[in-house]
């Protein structure tokens, strides 16, 4: 069934489709259609499920806990500000190894106050141990969210699947509904191997004493490399039977191309278009799109970006004292090419608090990379802070 | 006495001056109440000849948590539901400043309310206005924990069942040295109310029964704002000094109004002093009560 809906319905059918049993959440701009939608489903049947709003995103996060200890499968929605406020929560969830899915759609953060999209509010929880998604069209939005609670349950990891702020949240789009039947098969009612059981107790999060503690850590490392090889399981099954995959990166006429843009969220899109114009002028140009940002699919990136002179990453967010932040981990994962293989690396800021990326502003990029591909040298600070006013 | 009609000089808004005009036209929606209690508020720090230097405000964020921003005082936009401890700090910084936190029910109550309780309990030394409207407006009318029982919300599509708190008797037990209420409709008593708790201390809780018009009348079908102030006309009961038990709101029921506290007790900052002074005698080296150190300029 196709339905034209926006890319937080595509979040809430999502979440019918994988028949979550408890949701909590809070409200906030630009998420809160996310959470209305399925609070309907579940007062008119749609979706049998336990719906909450509690008082704060911070409750939102430990509801699900709750919930996801207890065994069922659980969800949230949140944006921005309240990401932040969840984030003792969310350490909480992954060191937990509890298998809760959210939706976050990047907003800025304040001071400063701003609803528009960048992706400062989701990066900031890089630490916390959540596998994250970013999603660049309501399809995928759809189908990322099913998924996600099949790679969380396989790993007993959170999985965290990120949409752009209004570009995404508030578009509408046509979306391919799948059958409730099919996904049913993709994905079986959850079957926690840890969980509260009268019958077999067990006390969670006890204290961890320094002869304990390392080899939690490991374990949780360990089931975040797995993510990415579950992540294409899962995504096999779905394309099988769907017919749609989009990949962990995907890598777009990036053959013998001079300059690759990163990119991730809606930004692709521009970028694809932008690759295509130039490419029609005879320019070689591509692009490498990042869905999943943790964990960071550093081996496939090092083999997309192997031997390409230049690559110009697109980050819509900014680590202060520092810089973009997709530039910053796609530098360390180059690092271990030999030096003759190692692209130049332009990170460029752009797109803050839900400044215009237009295609202007993405041939600008990639003309400074050009220029700094032939000067043989990256450019200067100023230029590489794209779109911002003199 | 007759108006001259036929005058079109313009003429300043009385409250003007108390506003940033170069930030209107503002945000909320035509028959909103939350402009009225503005302008209340103002008329009374007009009124009570406070020194507007040493007047500010905080708010959270939702539809009231504008209130900051337009006013011509210092202050803060805060974030959601923290006014009260951004006001706590503002006060133990500079304590001569007139503290007001103004925010909305979801904010001080719902995301806050750990905050509102333990403000009351210190009797912090704050003013704290609370427009409850019955409903989150700015994120589009999602369940508040004021929206009465059975009324429809977006997140209650079929009405709401979770009990609602009684705002004055939340304040009042946690311990707050006044507690009032009124609804947008009566100006004049609410400017008086807060006159009167300008010249009060401890932690003053003024509760304003205000209009959602967009959200909240239009999910309950209850007609326009003004169709709610005259609800409010023919629903006030007002009873000075009740016992704030019996001053529950149901949907659509009457709403009771008055002073429900007016008592003295010493502040959080008061007594800190006199128990410092009392087991720590001449050791006891109190910053000055004006702000010490950060303040230099008089
Ligand atoms: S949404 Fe409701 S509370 Fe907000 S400005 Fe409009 S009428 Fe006022």
């Amino acid at each position: 069934m196709k339905k034209v809906i926006v890319g937080n319905h595509a979040v809430s059918w999502g979440v019918q489709l994988a028949r979550a049993e408890v949701i909590s959440a809070y409200p906030i701009t630009p998420q809160t259609q996310i959470v209305e939608e399925l609070s309907e489903m579940c007062a008119d049947g749609r979706l049998p499920a336990r719906f909450i709003k509690v008082e704060s995103e911070h409750s939102a996060m430990a509801a699900c806990i709750g919930a996801s200890v207890a065994g069922v499968r659980t969800f949230t929605a949140t944006s921005s500000q309240g990401l932040l406020l969840m984030h003792e929560m969310l350490h909480y969830a992954a060191g937990g190894r509890l298998p809760v899915v959210m939706a976050d759609i990047n907003r800025a953060v304040a001071p400063g106050w701003n609803i528009w999209t960048d992706q400062n509010d989701s990066l900031s929880q890089r630490d916390t141990g959540w596998i994250q998604l970013y999603c660049e069209n309501n399809q995928e939005v759809l189908d990322t969210t099913v998924q996600s609670f099949k790679l969380a349950e396989a790993v007993d990891l959170p999985v965290m699947l990120v949409l752009d702020a209004f570009y995404l949240s508030h578009t509408s789009e046509p979306v391919d509904i799948p059958d409730q039947a099919d996904v049913d098969t993709f994905l079986p009612k959850r079957e926690a191997r840890l969980k509260l059981d009268v019958n077999d107790p067990r006390a969670f999060g006890a204290l961890s004493p320094p002869d304990m503690y390392m080899e939690l850590r490991l374990r949780q490392q360990e089931a975040m490399e797995q993510a990415l090889e579950v992540f294409d399981a899962v995504e096999a099954e779905w394309g099988e039977r769907f017919g749609r995959r989009y990949g962990a990166i995907e890598p777009y006429r990036t053959e013998d191309a001079e300059i690759v843009l990163v990119t991730s969220g809606t930004v692709t899109s521009t970028a694809r278009y932008v690759v295509d114009e130039r490419r029609a002028r005879g320019e070689k140009v591509g692009l490498v799109k990042i869905k999943m940002f943790r964990p960071f699919p550093t081996a496939r990136l090092r083999r997309a970006l192997a031997g390409i002179p230049r690559v110009a990453v697109l980050d819509r967010n900014l680590s202060p004292g520092r810089s973009g932040i997709f530039a910053e981990e796609l530098r360390a994962a180059l690092y271990d090419l030999e030096p003759a293989r190692r692209p130049g690396l332009d990170g460029y800021v752009i797109g803050l608090g839900g400044r215009d990326v237009t295609p202007d502003t993405i041939g600008e990029c990639l003309d400074r990379s050009r220029a700094a591909l032939a000067a043989g040298r990256a450019p200067e600070r100023e230029d590489l802070w794209v779109g911002v006013k003199p | 006495m007759s108006t001259r009609t036929d005058d079109t000089t313009a003429r300043e808004h009385p409250i003007a001056p108390f506003i940033r005009m170069e930030r209107m036209p503002h945000i909320w929606c035509p028959t909103c109440g939350i402009g009225t209690v503005v302008k209340c508020y103002a008329t009374a720090l007009a009124d009570s000849g406070v020194d507007l230097d040493k007047a500010c405000v905080v708010s959270g964020i939702g539809c009231t948590g504008r209130v900051a921003g337009y006013m011509r005082l210092d202050g803060f936009h805060s974030t959601h539901g923290r006014a009260i401890p951004f006001a706590t700090g503002l006060k133990l910084g500079r304590p001569e400043l007139l503290v007001t936190v103004f925010s909305g029910d979801g904010d001080l109550v719902g995301i806050g309310g750990n905050h509102f309780i333990h403000a009351a309990r210190r009797n912090m030394d704050l003013l704290v206005v609370l427009v409850n409207n019955f409903i989150y407006g700015m994120t589009g009318g999602q369940n508040a924990p004021t929206t009465p029982l059975t009324a429809h919300s977006s997140t209650m599509p079929f009405g709401n069942f979770e009990r609602p708190f009684s705002l004055p008797h939340l304040a009042a037990s946690c311990g707050a040295s006044y507690v009032a209420r009124w609804t947008c409709l009566q100006v004049r008593q609410l400017t008086w109310a807060f006159a009167e708790a300008i010249g009060r201390k401890g932690f003053r809780f003024i509760e304003v029964i205000a209009p959602c018009s967009t959200l909240y009348a239009r999910l309950n079908k209850l007609g326009s704002g003004l169709d709610l102030m005259r609800f409010y006309h023919d629903n006030v009961e007002i009873r000075n000094g009740a016992d704030t038990r019996e001053v529950d709101i149901g949907y659509q029921e009457k709403i009771v109004c008055g002073k429900f506290r007016d008592e003295e007790r010493p502040t959080y900052l008061e007594l800190m002093h006199e128990h410092y002074r009392k087991t720590l005698g001449d050791r006891y080296v109190p910053m000055p009560p004006e702000g010490g150190l950060i303040r230099g300029e008089d």
